[in-house]
């Protein structure tokens, strides 16, 4: 992908201060990351996960040495190798599943989490992308890549799919699976991949069609799309898997693909922010962004006009049906680039014009809400007092995905990647030319 | 067995006042008299709920000779402990809510208002046994059917047995609704806990009220009595409330219910009830961590049960079981040819309009040789919370399991000018059609009038009329049903593809 000119986004700024994100959150002897900035908070898997690729990312822009980015994914995947599985409470992960919050210095499960097959899958796909690309004969490289492949291998996808046909999210010591009722389009479109993709334990295509059997395909806005409401959904998958041009039955049916549903979901964002049919501040052509994320927690405000105003605290924000309390997401604005730059260039210029403090010397805030009134008389808002991991990777990765598609040509050659999205009928596209 | 438990004792529990005896000499007068049998009836009804009563005031207009056998009270759970009782409810506390949002219209802070529980609770009574008439003893009589009061059960195929009297008849219905599920949890039948059936017998506000379920009279109960000021816990096992519904719109319910206050528990078993210095003490379990809630009631809405017990279906040939009722066929007909069956006892989609339908079908059937079908009905549904879940025809997952491609219209209620101009915003349309044509195959509407909304989507949908003809229908302005026209012109646009817009710009180019 050609670079446009980028005069006064600067993107790399954006992706270097997220990149900083991970160096600093990094247990080094253990190499697991913190899934916030708060102190005291622990290792979310998927924070390491996304921190794994953002070290490649890293090494290939030469904001980190690349022998410095092998060491701390070597580290990483050696402690998940050595750490215990099973069904002891405290293990770190049980069938190749890990559990979503690990303790920081420990690497044991905390805060009663559960096994999140998840998070699970973004780990899994961090490491598969490192393996890719430490493909050097050096022993660091090559023992990535070899751990790489053994911890994806180890995972026993089929397990997870017992209560089947479809996924179960999440697993507890003593509680068994957990019933979260996931249907409809959202980022566990990866971890069906990474699923369909094993060369040991393969989940069955039926899973895939179970899944997508609860899809709503909607017009909304006089646009159609494959519904989810909150933005991440259209990105999380996308971090790793260029779906450019590819279709499954699904999409081949609706005769369009999950890039370009992603490009209509960011457009359905705008739309919305345009409407602001909740009143909220600041909301409006360049200013948008919903997603799961911190707000000010759980209260209530009375506004102008009388309106009483609920806001949350960590919640799934999405549009067009909430729920919205005036939380917006910087960097699920900046994560949607690759799908439609001339709305996100504009809208990140606007964020930064208008809302400085939403750009920290840490990166991008995690969320902002300009209407919540924090009752201190001078403050415009309220911010987020903390950067999480899952907000920062997208911000590297998808920002690089814009700039040069380097992750997407990386993983296209990943026979993880390119079996799975042949095994959930992904046809056409570069997978026509992929010799996986 | 719970006093809930007893039919019979409905009667006994209702507090004493005039309204409720207005409601009693209507539904079960004192020292009613049965009349004496006649030889033989054209169609004996066992069951006076919904779908007894209308089956008997229907084929009694149409000359039958119509029996009806009520154990219990005229009216069924509709009227005593259902639906108009609970919407009577629902009312008073939606006033209140409304007065909590009155600076939205007053620009100033409300007076302090503190919910009268008992004067609401009073209201609904006075409303029971004012709509009650239309279903008394005496109106029936009147229309020409022998009301029976007694337990009735079947002699054999032909004939029926009540208070001593035998009922010969050519067809019979059973129409003996159901009753809530007791469910199986430690300690609950000791200390004790209420049902609907209950529920609307208190006169006096619960501090603390725990609700054990999240299907619509759970739902819709825990979010009256929260606004009528109590403190109100919600547990239900499933991830969503209303399980059968679309997921935006249970989403968008559980919004609503943590705004009003409630505490909302997915997830959530409840395993065992204690009573302690004059608490209930629940054990809750999510996640296989345990917590303990201190409340003063327990209602109970996890379900129903068929009344099937005492009728002697097996002497009369009728197969039945004690989850789902009696066995009908499409045509209502049980393995007993000349007995049929209608309402909540042999239905899965237990509703009072439905109960009406299946009356409607059994009269034709069993009286004139009729071939009318339970499948062949479209059926809506309304779970009356704030805002109304509003569904009929089918689910997108039911329309892509029968290989439907689909495409949904949706229209937000904030695109709606008369929903913003009422401060209604809250809420969509959702219409489903067969892509690639305007035919609808389902929709879900949630809004605060979603159940007068839905109305018009079955009408389209009986007459076979599509989104296309929806958007030419002129819908007055301002109006919240205007959204179904919004998705109607919605569909239009779509219509509208590249080649003809780019033909129409031409023309209009050439014609300036």
């Amino acid at each position: 992908m050609s670079e446009p000119p980028r005069r006064g986004d600067d993107l790399e700024k954006l992706q270097q201060d997220a990149v900083w994100y991970f160096l600093r959150a990094a247990n080094a002897s253990n190499g697991l990351i913190a899934d916030s900035s708060r102190e005291g908070a622990p290792c979310s898997i998927a924070a390491t996960g996304l921190g794994l690729a953002a070290y490649i990312v890293a090494a290939e822009r030469g904001f980190l040495p690349r022998r410095e980015a092998a060491q701390r994914t070597l580290t990483a995947l050696r402690f998940f190798r050595d750490s215990p599985q099973g069904e002891d409470p405290d293990a770190t992960g049980h069938r190749g599943f890990y559990y979503h919050f690990l303790d920081m210095k420990t690497g044991r499960r905390t805060w009663q989490c559960e096994l999140s097959m998840i998070d699970t899958a973004i780990l899994i796909a961090g490491a598969l992308s490192s393996g890719r690309y430490f493909s050097a004969a050096a022993d660091d490289e090559r023992e990535i890549r070899e751990l790489a492949g053994f911890l994806y291998q180890r995972i026993d996808w089929p397990w997870a799919a017992a209560d089947g046909p479809e996924l179960s999210m999440g697993w507890k010591p003593g509680a068994g699976f957990l019933s979260y009722g996931w249907e409809g389009y959202s980022e566990a479109m990866l971890l069906y991949i990474l699923g369909l993709g094993s060369p040991t334990y393969p989940l069955p295509t039926e899973s895939y069609g179970a899944w997508t059997g609860t899809y709503q395909w909607e017009n909304l806005y006089d646009i159609d799309f494959l519904f989810a409401a909150p933005l991440f959904v259209h990105q999380l998958s996308h971090v790793w898997i260029d779906f450019r041009g590819i279709q499954d039955a699904f999409m081949r049916e609706k005769r369009s693909d999950y890039f370009e549903n992603s490009r209509r979901a960011t457009a359905v964002q705008q739309q919305y922010a345009l409407r602001n049919p909740m009143w909220f501040t600041g909301y409006g052509e360049h200013c948008w962004g919903l997603t799961a994320g911190l707000g000010p927690g759980f209260t209530k405000q009375r506004a102008e006009g009388g309106i009483e105003r609920q806001f949350y605290g960590y919640v799934a924000r999405g549009v067009p049906f909430g729920p919205d309390d005036g939380t917006l997401a910087p960097w699920a604005v900046v994560a949607s680039l690759p799908f439609a730059p001339e709305i996100v260039l504009p809208a990140l210029r606007h964020v930064r014009d208008a809302y400085p403090e939403a750009l920290s010397e840490n990166g991008l805030l995690t969320s902002f809400n300009p209407t919540f009134d924090p009752g201190d008389g001078g403050r415009r808002g309220w911010r987020a007092p903390e950067h999480y991991g899952l907000d920062q990777g997208p911000v590297v990765l998808m920002i690089e995905n814009y700039r040069s598609g380097f992750l997407w040509r990386l993983m296209r050659e990943c026979p993880a990647i390119v079996t799975g999205l042949r095994r959930a009928g992904f046809r056409k596209g570069w997978l026509r030319s992929s010799h996986r | 067995m719970n006093a809930a438990d007893r039919p019979e004792s409905r009667a006994a529990l209702l507090p004493n006042d005039a309204y409720d005896a207005t409601l009693l000499a209507n539904t079960r007068p004192a020292g009613w008299q049965n009349p004496q049998p006649a030889p033989s009836y054209n169609l004996v009804v066992l069951g006076a709920g919904t779908a007894g009563l209308v089956t008997a005031a229907g084929a009694a207009a149409l000359g039958a000779k119509v029996a009806l056998v009520e154990k219990n009270l005229l009216g069924g759970d509709c009227l005593n402990f259902g639906c108009v009782p609970s919407k009577a409810l629902l009312r008073a506390a939606r006033f209140y809510t409304d007065l909590h949002h009155a600076p939205r219209f007053t620009g100033s802070a409300p007076a302090p208002s503190e919910a009268n529980f008992a004067a609401a609770m009073e209201r609904m009574r006075r409303l029971r046994a004012h709509i009650s008439h239309h279903d008394s003893a005496q109106r029936f009589q009147a229309l020409g059917v022998d009301v029976f009061l007694g337990d009735a059960a079947f002699a054999d195929r032909r004939t029926v047995e009540v208070a001593g009297a035998t009922l010969t008849f050519k067809k019979a219905v059973v129409a003996t609704g159901t009753r809530a599920a007791r469910p199986p949890i430690e300690g609950l039948a000791e200390v004790g806990y209420l049902t609907n059936e209950t529920i609307f017998n208190l006169t006096e506000r619960p501090r603390r009220l725990l609700v054990i379920g999240g299907g619509p009279l759970g739902c819709e109960l825990a979010q009256a009595f929260a606004r009528l000021g109590c403190e109100v816990i919600i547990a239900n096992r499933e991830p969503y409330f209303l399980p059968d519904e679309e997921r935006d719109a249970a989403e968008i319910l559980a919004d609503a219910l943590r705004r009003d206050g409630i505490e909302v528990r997915l997830n959530t078993e409840v395993k065992r009830v204690t009573q302690r210095d004059g608490e209930k003490r629940v054990c809750l379990v999510n996640d296989n961590q345990d917590t303990t809630v201190a409340v003063d009631e327990i209602l109970v809405g996890v379900g129903r049960v068929p009344n099937v017990e005492g009728l002697n279906l097996d002497a009369a040939g009728v197969d039945y079981d004690h989850e789902h009722g009696v066995r009908v066929n499409d045509y209502l007909q049980t393995r007993n040819r000349r007995i049929y069956a209608a309402g909540d006892v042999a239905l899965e989609r237990k509703y009072t309009h439905m109960a009406d339908a299946t009356a409607r079908i059994v009269i034709q059937n069993a009286l004139f040789w009729g071939r009318k079908k339970l499948s062949s009905l479209t059926i809506p549904w309304c779970t009356y919370t704030d805002p109304e879940i509003a569904h009929v025809g089918l689910y997108v997952k039911e329309c892509r399991e029968q290989g439907f491609p689909l495409k949904t219209f949706t229209v937000p209620m904030s695109d709606v000018d008369r929903a913003v101009l009422d401060g209604e915003e809250e809420g969509f349309v959702k219409i489903h059609v067969h892509e690639g044509t305007d035919t609808i195959l389902g929709a879900t509407i949630v809004a605060r009038h979603a159940g007068e909304m839905i109305n018009e989507i079955s009408l389209a949908m009986v007459a076979g009329i599509g989104l296309k003809t929806v958007s030419q229908v002129i819908h007055s302005y301002p109006t919240q049903a205007e959204a179904i026209r919004k998705a109607g012109d919605a569909y239009n646009r779509t219509r509208l593809s590249p080649f003809l817009k780019a033909l129409s710009r031409r023309w209009l180019a050439w014609s300036r």
